[in-house]
Protein backbone atom coordinates (compact mmCIF):
# COMPACT_ATOMS: atom_id res chain seq x y z
CA UNK A 1 0.00 0.00 0.00
CA UNK A 2 1.36 3.41 -0.65
CA UNK A 3 -1.38 6.03 -0.27
CA UNK A 4 -2.25 5.26 3.32
CA UNK A 5 -1.64 6.78 6.73
CA UNK A 6 1.91 5.57 7.26
CA UNK A 7 2.89 8.16 4.63
CA UNK A 8 2.31 11.07 7.00
CA UNK A 9 4.86 13.68 5.92
CA UNK A 10 3.09 17.06 5.80
CA UNK A 11 -0.20 15.91 7.36
CA UNK A 12 -1.93 18.19 9.84
CA UNK A 13 -3.80 17.46 13.03
CA UNK A 14 -1.62 15.08 15.03
CA UNK A 15 -0.91 17.67 17.70
CA UNK A 16 2.20 18.61 19.65
CA UNK A 17 5.33 16.49 19.90
CA UNK A 18 5.51 14.99 23.36
CA UNK A 19 8.86 14.14 24.87
CA UNK A 20 9.04 11.63 27.68
CA UNK A 21 11.60 12.45 30.38
CA UNK A 22 14.07 9.65 31.16
CA UNK A 23 12.44 7.31 28.68
CA UNK A 24 13.51 3.68 29.12
CA UNK A 25 14.75 1.64 26.11
CA UNK A 26 11.61 -0.52 26.40
CA UNK A 27 8.48 0.37 28.38
CA UNK A 28 7.58 -3.22 29.12
CA UNK A 29 8.83 -6.73 28.60
CA UNK A 30 6.50 -7.54 25.71
CA UNK A 31 7.93 -4.62 23.72
CA UNK A 32 11.43 -5.99 24.16
CA UNK A 33 10.27 -9.46 23.09
CA UNK A 34 8.50 -8.13 19.99
CA UNK A 35 11.54 -6.09 18.99
CA UNK A 36 14.00 -8.92 19.56
CA UNK A 37 11.79 -11.44 17.76
CA UNK A 38 11.81 -9.20 14.71
CA UNK A 39 15.59 -8.81 14.93
CA UNK A 40 16.14 -12.56 15.34
CA UNK A 41 13.82 -13.51 12.48
CA UNK A 42 15.32 -10.99 10.05
CA UNK A 43 18.61 -12.83 9.39
CA UNK A 44 16.71 -16.02 8.45
CA UNK A 45 15.96 -14.17 5.22
CA UNK A 46 12.42 -15.48 5.03
CA UNK A 47 11.37 -12.00 4.00
CA UNK A 48 12.99 -8.67 3.22
CA UNK A 49 13.03 -5.53 5.34
CA UNK A 50 10.61 -3.92 2.90
CA UNK A 51 8.20 -6.82 3.09
CA UNK A 52 8.24 -6.15 6.82
CA UNK A 53 7.44 -2.49 6.25
CA UNK A 54 4.73 -3.40 3.74
CA UNK A 55 3.09 -5.70 6.32
CA UNK A 56 2.67 -2.75 8.71
CA UNK A 57 1.50 -0.43 5.95
CA UNK A 58 -1.20 -2.96 5.05
CA UNK A 59 -2.87 -2.50 8.45
CA UNK A 60 -6.19 -0.64 8.09
CA UNK A 61 -5.57 3.10 8.62
CA UNK A 62 -7.49 3.35 11.88
CA UNK A 63 -5.66 0.31 13.29
CA UNK A 64 -2.28 1.68 12.18
CA UNK A 65 -2.94 4.99 13.90
CA UNK A 66 -4.33 3.45 17.10
CA UNK A 67 -1.39 1.05 17.44
CA UNK A 68 1.73 1.85 19.38
CA UNK A 69 5.02 1.35 17.57
CA UNK A 70 5.62 -2.13 18.97
CA UNK A 71 2.00 -3.17 18.52
CA UNK A 72 2.52 -2.51 14.82
CA UNK A 73 5.70 -4.59 14.89
CA UNK A 74 3.78 -7.42 16.53
CA UNK A 75 0.91 -7.33 14.04
CA UNK A 76 3.40 -7.10 11.18
CA UNK A 77 5.36 -10.13 12.39
CA UNK A 78 2.17 -12.15 12.95
CA UNK A 79 0.99 -11.43 9.44
CA UNK A 80 4.33 -12.48 7.93
CA UNK A 81 4.66 -15.80 9.75
CA UNK A 82 1.09 -16.60 8.76
CA UNK A 83 1.63 -15.56 5.15
CA UNK A 84 4.81 -17.62 4.88
CA UNK A 85 3.06 -20.68 6.31
CA UNK A 86 5.36 -20.93 9.32
CA UNK A 87 2.52 -20.87 11.84
CA UNK A 88 -1.26 -21.13 11.62
CA UNK A 89 -3.99 -18.95 13.08
CA UNK A 90 -4.92 -21.82 15.36
CA UNK A 91 -1.39 -22.13 16.73
CA UNK A 92 -1.24 -18.41 17.48
CA UNK A 93 -4.63 -18.60 19.16
CA UNK A 94 -3.61 -21.38 21.56
CA UNK A 95 0.07 -20.40 21.85
CA UNK A 96 1.36 -23.87 21.00
CA UNK A 97 2.88 -25.54 17.97
CA UNK A 98 0.53 -28.19 16.57
CA UNK A 99 2.52 -29.31 13.56
CA UNK A 100 6.28 -29.34 13.29
CA UNK A 101 7.30 -27.33 10.26
CA UNK A 102 10.65 -27.66 8.53
CA UNK A 103 13.23 -26.08 10.78
CA UNK A 104 15.57 -23.45 9.40
CA UNK A 105 19.16 -24.68 9.08
CA UNK A 106 20.58 -21.95 11.28
CA UNK A 107 18.77 -19.57 13.57
CA UNK A 108 19.87 -16.41 15.36
CA UNK A 109 22.16 -17.48 18.23
CA UNK A 110 22.76 -15.60 21.50
CA UNK A 111 26.36 -14.88 20.43
CA UNK A 112 25.09 -13.26 17.22
CA UNK A 113 23.83 -10.40 19.40
CA UNK A 114 27.46 -9.33 19.82
CA UNK A 115 27.45 -7.94 16.31
CA UNK A 116 24.04 -6.41 15.64
CA UNK A 117 25.25 -4.37 12.70
CA UNK A 118 23.13 -3.41 9.73
CA UNK A 119 23.19 -5.34 6.52
CA UNK A 120 24.60 -4.01 3.29
CA UNK A 121 21.92 -3.09 0.77
CA UNK A 122 24.36 -1.99 -1.94
CA UNK A 123 24.56 -4.22 -5.02
CA UNK A 124 26.64 -4.37 -8.18
CA UNK A 125 25.11 -1.98 -10.69
CA UNK A 126 24.15 -3.21 -14.14
CA UNK A 127 24.28 0.29 -15.60
CA UNK A 128 25.91 3.58 -14.71
CA UNK A 129 23.80 6.15 -12.88
CA UNK A 130 21.58 8.23 -15.14
CA UNK A 131 22.12 11.43 -13.14
CA UNK A 132 25.08 13.29 -11.73
CA UNK A 133 25.34 15.57 -8.73
CA UNK A 134 23.78 18.95 -9.54
CA UNK A 135 21.26 17.62 -12.05
CA UNK A 136 17.75 18.97 -11.79
CA UNK A 137 15.13 16.23 -11.80
CA UNK A 138 11.42 15.83 -11.37
CA UNK A 139 10.00 13.03 -9.25
CA UNK A 140 7.40 10.87 -10.90
CA UNK A 141 3.70 11.12 -10.27
CA UNK A 142 2.76 7.61 -9.22
CA UNK A 143 0.22 6.05 -6.91
CA UNK A 144 1.03 2.35 -6.67
CA UNK A 145 -1.18 0.11 -4.54
CA UNK A 146 1.99 -1.79 -3.60
CA UNK A 147 4.92 -0.69 -1.42
CA UNK A 148 7.00 2.33 -2.40
CA UNK A 149 9.45 4.65 -0.64
CA UNK A 150 8.54 7.78 -2.59
CA UNK A 151 6.42 9.80 -0.14
CA UNK A 152 3.31 11.53 -1.46
CA UNK A 153 4.52 15.01 -0.53
CA UNK A 154 7.55 14.54 -2.80
CA UNK A 155 5.82 13.22 -5.92
CA UNK A 156 5.81 15.23 -9.15
CA UNK A 157 8.18 17.82 -7.68
CA UNK A 158 11.34 19.42 -9.06
CA UNK A 159 14.50 18.95 -7.02
CA UNK A 160 18.25 18.59 -7.31
CA UNK A 161 20.56 15.63 -7.06
CA UNK A 162 22.85 16.29 -4.12
CA UNK A 163 24.61 12.93 -3.75
CA UNK A 164 24.77 9.47 -5.28
CA UNK A 165 24.54 6.85 -2.53
CA UNK A 166 25.32 3.72 -4.54
CA UNK A 167 23.19 1.09 -6.21
CA UNK A 168 20.75 -0.43 -3.70
CA UNK A 169 18.10 -3.13 -3.40
CA UNK A 170 14.89 -1.61 -4.81
CA UNK A 171 12.12 -1.67 -2.16
CA UNK A 172 9.26 -1.42 -4.67
CA UNK A 173 10.44 -4.65 -6.29
CA UNK A 174 11.58 -6.80 -3.38
CA UNK A 175 8.53 -5.99 -1.25
CA UNK A 176 6.29 -7.70 -3.83
CA UNK A 177 8.53 -10.71 -4.35
CA UNK A 178 9.98 -9.48 -7.65
CA UNK A 179 13.61 -9.70 -6.58
CA UNK A 180 16.21 -7.16 -5.54
CA UNK A 181 16.31 -5.38 -8.91
CA UNK A 182 19.04 -2.96 -7.69
CA UNK A 183 18.67 0.70 -8.58
CA UNK A 184 20.83 3.78 -8.13
CA UNK A 185 19.99 5.74 -5.01
CA UNK A 186 20.29 9.53 -4.79
CA UNK A 187 19.83 12.22 -2.18
CA UNK A 188 17.40 14.64 -3.81
CA UNK A 189 16.81 18.07 -2.26
CA UNK A 190 13.67 20.17 -2.66
CA UNK A 191 13.16 23.76 -1.62
CA UNK A 192 10.40 23.92 0.99
CA UNK A 193 8.48 26.32 -1.30
CA UNK A 194 8.41 23.63 -4.01
CA UNK A 195 6.81 21.15 -1.63
CA UNK A 196 4.50 23.36 0.41
CA UNK A 197 3.97 26.48 -1.69
CA UNK A 198 3.09 29.64 0.18
CA UNK A 199 2.68 27.70 3.41
CA UNK A 200 6.37 26.77 3.47
CA UNK A 201 8.59 28.08 6.25
CA UNK A 202 11.23 30.38 4.79
CA UNK A 203 14.82 29.16 4.65
CA UNK A 204 14.23 25.44 4.71
CA UNK A 205 14.70 22.50 2.40
CA UNK A 206 13.87 18.81 2.56
CA UNK A 207 15.71 15.86 1.07
CA UNK A 208 14.56 12.34 0.36
CA UNK A 209 16.59 9.31 -0.57
CA UNK A 210 15.23 8.55 -4.04
CA UNK A 211 15.71 5.49 -6.23
CA UNK A 212 16.37 6.16 -9.90
CA UNK A 213 12.95 4.90 -11.13
CA UNK A 214 11.37 7.66 -9.00
CA UNK A 215 13.08 10.32 -11.15
CA UNK A 216 12.81 11.82 -14.62
CA UNK A 217 14.85 14.68 -16.09
CA UNK A 218 13.28 18.03 -15.18
CA UNK B 1 -17.67 -7.00 13.07
CA UNK B 2 -19.16 -10.14 11.56
CA UNK B 3 -20.01 -13.35 13.43
CA UNK B 4 -16.97 -15.24 12.15
CA UNK B 5 -14.50 -12.70 13.40
CA UNK B 6 -16.13 -12.76 16.83
CA UNK B 7 -15.20 -16.40 17.16
CA UNK B 8 -11.74 -15.92 15.72
CA UNK B 9 -9.22 -14.66 18.25
CA UNK B 10 -6.78 -13.57 15.54
CA UNK B 11 -8.69 -11.35 13.22
CA UNK B 12 -5.95 -9.92 11.04
CA UNK B 13 -6.70 -6.82 9.09
CA UNK B 14 -10.17 -6.46 10.56
CA UNK B 15 -12.07 -3.26 10.95
CA UNK B 16 -12.42 -3.32 14.72
CA UNK B 17 -9.85 -2.64 17.39
CA UNK B 18 -9.99 -6.03 19.11
CA UNK B 19 -6.51 -6.92 17.94
CA UNK B 20 -4.97 -4.21 20.06
CA UNK B 21 -6.05 -5.87 23.26
CA UNK B 22 -4.11 -8.50 25.08
CA UNK B 23 -0.90 -7.61 23.35
CA UNK B 24 1.25 -9.27 26.00
CA UNK B 25 -0.49 -12.59 25.53
CA UNK B 26 -0.17 -12.37 21.78
CA UNK B 27 3.54 -11.59 21.96
CA UNK B 28 4.05 -14.51 24.32
CA UNK B 29 2.05 -16.81 22.10
CA UNK B 30 4.04 -15.87 19.01
CA UNK B 31 7.34 -16.35 20.83
CA UNK B 32 6.29 -19.76 22.17
CA UNK B 33 5.10 -21.07 18.81
CA UNK B 34 8.16 -19.82 16.93
CA UNK B 35 10.49 -21.26 19.59
CA UNK B 36 8.74 -24.65 19.57
CA UNK B 37 9.09 -24.76 15.81
CA UNK B 38 12.79 -24.04 16.02
CA UNK B 39 12.75 -20.54 14.50
CA UNK B 40 13.73 -18.67 17.65
CA UNK B 41 15.97 -19.23 20.63
CA UNK B 42 14.56 -17.25 23.61
CA UNK B 43 18.12 -16.87 24.92
CA UNK B 44 19.02 -15.07 21.71
CA UNK B 45 16.12 -12.67 22.34
CA UNK B 46 17.50 -12.01 25.84
CA UNK B 47 20.89 -11.26 24.30
CA UNK B 48 19.41 -8.79 21.78
CA UNK B 49 17.48 -6.96 24.51
CA UNK B 50 20.56 -6.81 26.69
CA UNK B 51 22.61 -5.39 23.82
CA UNK B 52 20.18 -2.49 23.37
CA UNK B 53 19.86 -1.90 27.10
CA UNK B 54 23.63 -1.76 27.58
CA UNK B 55 26.08 -1.62 24.67
CA UNK B 56 24.09 -0.03 21.83
CA UNK B 57 22.93 3.46 22.71
CA UNK B 58 23.59 7.17 22.28
CA UNK B 59 26.89 6.89 24.17
CA UNK B 60 28.33 5.58 20.90
CA UNK B 61 27.19 8.63 18.98
CA UNK B 62 28.50 10.89 21.75
CA UNK B 63 31.99 9.44 21.34
CA UNK B 64 31.85 9.85 17.58
CA UNK B 65 30.84 13.51 17.87
CA UNK B 66 33.42 14.26 20.56
CA UNK B 67 36.15 12.82 18.33
CA UNK B 68 34.87 14.80 15.34
CA UNK B 69 35.03 18.00 17.43
CA UNK B 70 38.65 17.41 18.40
CA UNK B 71 40.18 15.79 15.32
CA UNK B 72 39.83 17.50 11.93
CA UNK B 73 41.13 14.44 10.07
CA UNK B 74 38.55 12.24 11.74
CA UNK B 75 35.81 14.77 10.93
CA UNK B 76 36.85 14.68 7.28
CA UNK B 77 36.73 10.86 7.16
CA UNK B 78 33.42 10.86 9.01
CA UNK B 79 31.85 13.18 6.45
CA UNK B 80 33.36 11.13 3.60
CA UNK B 81 32.35 7.65 4.85
CA UNK B 82 30.77 7.56 8.29
CA UNK B 83 30.51 3.76 8.53
CA UNK B 84 34.25 3.32 7.90
CA UNK B 85 35.20 6.23 10.14
CA UNK B 86 33.14 5.00 13.08
CA UNK B 87 34.56 1.51 12.72
CA UNK B 88 38.07 2.97 12.89
CA UNK B 89 37.40 4.09 16.47
CA UNK B 90 38.20 1.63 19.20
CA UNK B 91 35.67 2.84 21.77
CA UNK B 92 32.45 2.60 19.73
CA UNK B 93 30.48 -0.59 19.00
CA UNK B 94 30.70 -1.61 15.32
CA UNK B 95 28.35 -0.25 12.66
CA UNK B 96 27.25 -1.73 9.36
CA UNK B 97 26.73 -0.03 6.04
CA UNK B 98 25.22 3.24 4.88
CA UNK B 99 25.78 5.55 7.83
CA UNK B 100 26.00 9.21 6.77
CA UNK B 101 27.16 12.06 9.02
CA UNK B 102 25.86 15.57 8.43
CA UNK B 103 27.40 18.59 10.10
CA UNK B 104 25.55 21.52 11.63
CA UNK B 105 27.01 24.96 11.00
CA UNK B 106 25.83 28.49 11.61
CA UNK B 107 24.55 28.47 8.00
CA UNK B 108 22.72 25.15 8.07
CA UNK B 109 20.98 23.12 10.78
CA UNK B 110 20.18 19.49 9.94
CA UNK B 111 17.13 17.63 11.24
CA UNK B 112 16.48 13.91 10.66
CA UNK B 113 13.07 12.25 10.33
CA UNK B 114 11.51 9.17 8.78
CA UNK B 115 8.06 10.14 7.54
CA UNK B 116 7.20 6.66 6.19
CA UNK B 117 8.17 4.51 9.18
CA UNK B 118 10.77 5.20 11.88
CA UNK B 119 14.21 4.64 10.31
CA UNK B 120 16.91 5.71 12.75
CA UNK B 121 20.66 5.09 13.15
CA UNK B 122 20.22 2.37 15.80
CA UNK B 123 23.90 1.43 15.89
CA UNK B 124 25.12 4.84 17.02
CA UNK B 125 22.03 6.16 18.86
CA UNK B 126 20.28 3.02 20.11
CA UNK B 127 16.52 2.65 19.67
CA UNK B 128 14.61 5.84 18.91
CA UNK B 129 12.67 7.74 21.58
CA UNK B 130 8.88 7.57 21.36
CA UNK B 131 8.53 11.12 20.06
CA UNK B 132 10.70 10.27 17.02
CA UNK B 133 8.31 7.42 16.12
CA UNK B 134 5.17 9.44 16.78
CA UNK B 135 2.73 10.78 14.19
CA UNK B 136 3.19 14.41 15.32
CA UNK B 137 6.93 14.35 14.63
CA UNK B 138 6.76 12.25 11.45
CA UNK B 139 4.05 14.46 9.97
CA UNK B 140 5.35 17.88 11.01
CA UNK B 141 9.16 17.75 10.70
CA UNK B 142 9.09 18.11 6.91
CA UNK B 143 6.47 20.86 6.66
CA UNK B 144 7.22 23.04 9.69
CA UNK B 145 10.72 22.19 10.93
CA UNK B 146 11.32 25.60 12.52
CA UNK B 147 8.16 25.33 14.57
CA UNK B 148 9.06 21.75 15.52
CA UNK B 149 12.49 22.91 16.67
CA UNK B 150 10.89 25.68 18.72
CA UNK B 151 8.86 23.03 20.57
CA UNK B 152 12.18 21.42 21.45
CA UNK B 153 13.30 24.79 22.80
CA UNK B 154 15.53 25.68 19.88
CA UNK B 155 15.29 29.06 18.28
CA UNK B 156 17.67 29.40 15.34
CA UNK B 157 18.63 32.72 13.77
CA UNK B 158 16.71 33.50 10.57
CA UNK B 159 20.02 33.33 8.72
CA UNK B 160 20.40 29.65 9.60
CA UNK B 161 18.75 27.47 6.99
CA UNK B 162 17.12 24.24 8.06
CA UNK B 163 17.69 21.07 6.12
CA UNK B 164 15.38 18.15 6.85
CA UNK B 165 16.57 14.65 5.92
CA UNK B 166 13.73 12.21 5.29
CA UNK B 167 15.18 8.71 5.77
CA UNK B 168 13.34 7.03 2.91
CA UNK B 169 15.97 4.35 2.10
CA UNK B 170 18.57 2.27 3.98
CA UNK B 171 20.91 5.22 4.43
CA UNK B 172 20.95 6.47 8.04
CA UNK B 173 21.85 9.93 9.26
CA UNK B 174 23.84 11.11 12.26
CA UNK B 175 23.87 14.85 12.96
CA UNK B 176 27.12 16.36 14.22
CA UNK B 177 25.97 19.28 16.37
CA UNK B 178 28.01 22.47 16.64
CA UNK B 179 30.67 22.42 19.32
CA UNK B 180 29.75 24.83 22.10
CA UNK B 181 32.04 27.79 22.66
CA UNK B 182 34.06 27.86 25.83
CA UNK B 183 35.12 24.22 25.50
CA UNK B 184 38.62 24.82 24.16
CA UNK B 185 41.07 22.33 25.56
CA UNK B 186 38.40 19.95 26.84
CA UNK B 187 39.08 16.22 26.58
CA UNK B 188 36.95 13.94 24.42
CA UNK B 189 35.43 12.41 27.55
CA UNK B 190 34.37 15.83 28.84
CA UNK B 191 33.05 16.91 25.46
CA UNK B 192 31.02 13.71 25.03
CA UNK B 193 28.95 14.71 28.06
CA UNK B 194 27.70 17.77 26.19
CA UNK B 195 26.37 15.71 23.28
CA UNK B 196 22.70 14.90 23.84
CA UNK B 197 20.80 12.28 21.92
CA UNK B 198 18.43 14.91 20.55
CA UNK B 199 21.35 16.98 19.29
CA UNK B 200 22.45 14.02 17.14
CA UNK B 201 18.98 13.90 15.54
CA UNK B 202 19.00 17.66 15.03
CA UNK B 203 16.15 18.15 17.52
CA UNK B 204 18.49 19.73 20.03
CA UNK B 205 21.77 21.55 20.43
CA UNK B 206 24.81 20.36 22.34
CA UNK B 207 24.74 21.44 25.97
CA UNK B 208 26.58 24.59 26.99
CA UNK B 209 29.56 24.05 29.32
CA UNK B 210 27.57 25.25 32.34
CA UNK B 211 24.79 22.72 31.57
CA UNK B 212 27.12 19.71 31.73
CA UNK B 213 25.59 17.01 33.87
Amino acid sequence: MSNTVHDMGGMHGFGPIEEEANEPVFHSRWESRVYSMNRAMGPLRLWSIDEGRAAQEALPPHVYLACSYYQRWLLGLESRVLKHGIVTEEELAIGKSLNPTQRPRRIFQPEDAKALTRGNYAREPEESPKYIVGDQIRTINSNPTSHTRLPRYARDKVGNIEAIRGCHVFPDSIAVGMGESPKWLYTVVFEAQTLWGNDAEPGSSVSIEAFEPYLVPA
Amino acid sequence: MNEDSKREPHTHGVGDMSELTDVQARAKSLETVLSEKGYLDPKALDAIVEAYETRIGPHNGQRVVARAWTDQNFLASLLADASAAVNSLGNVSPVGSHLIAVQNTSECHNLVVCTLCSCYPWEVLGLPPSWYKSAPYRSRAVIEPRRVLSEFGISLPKTTNIRVWDSTAETRFLVIPMRPTGTEGWTEEELAKLVTRNSMIGAGLALEPEQKS
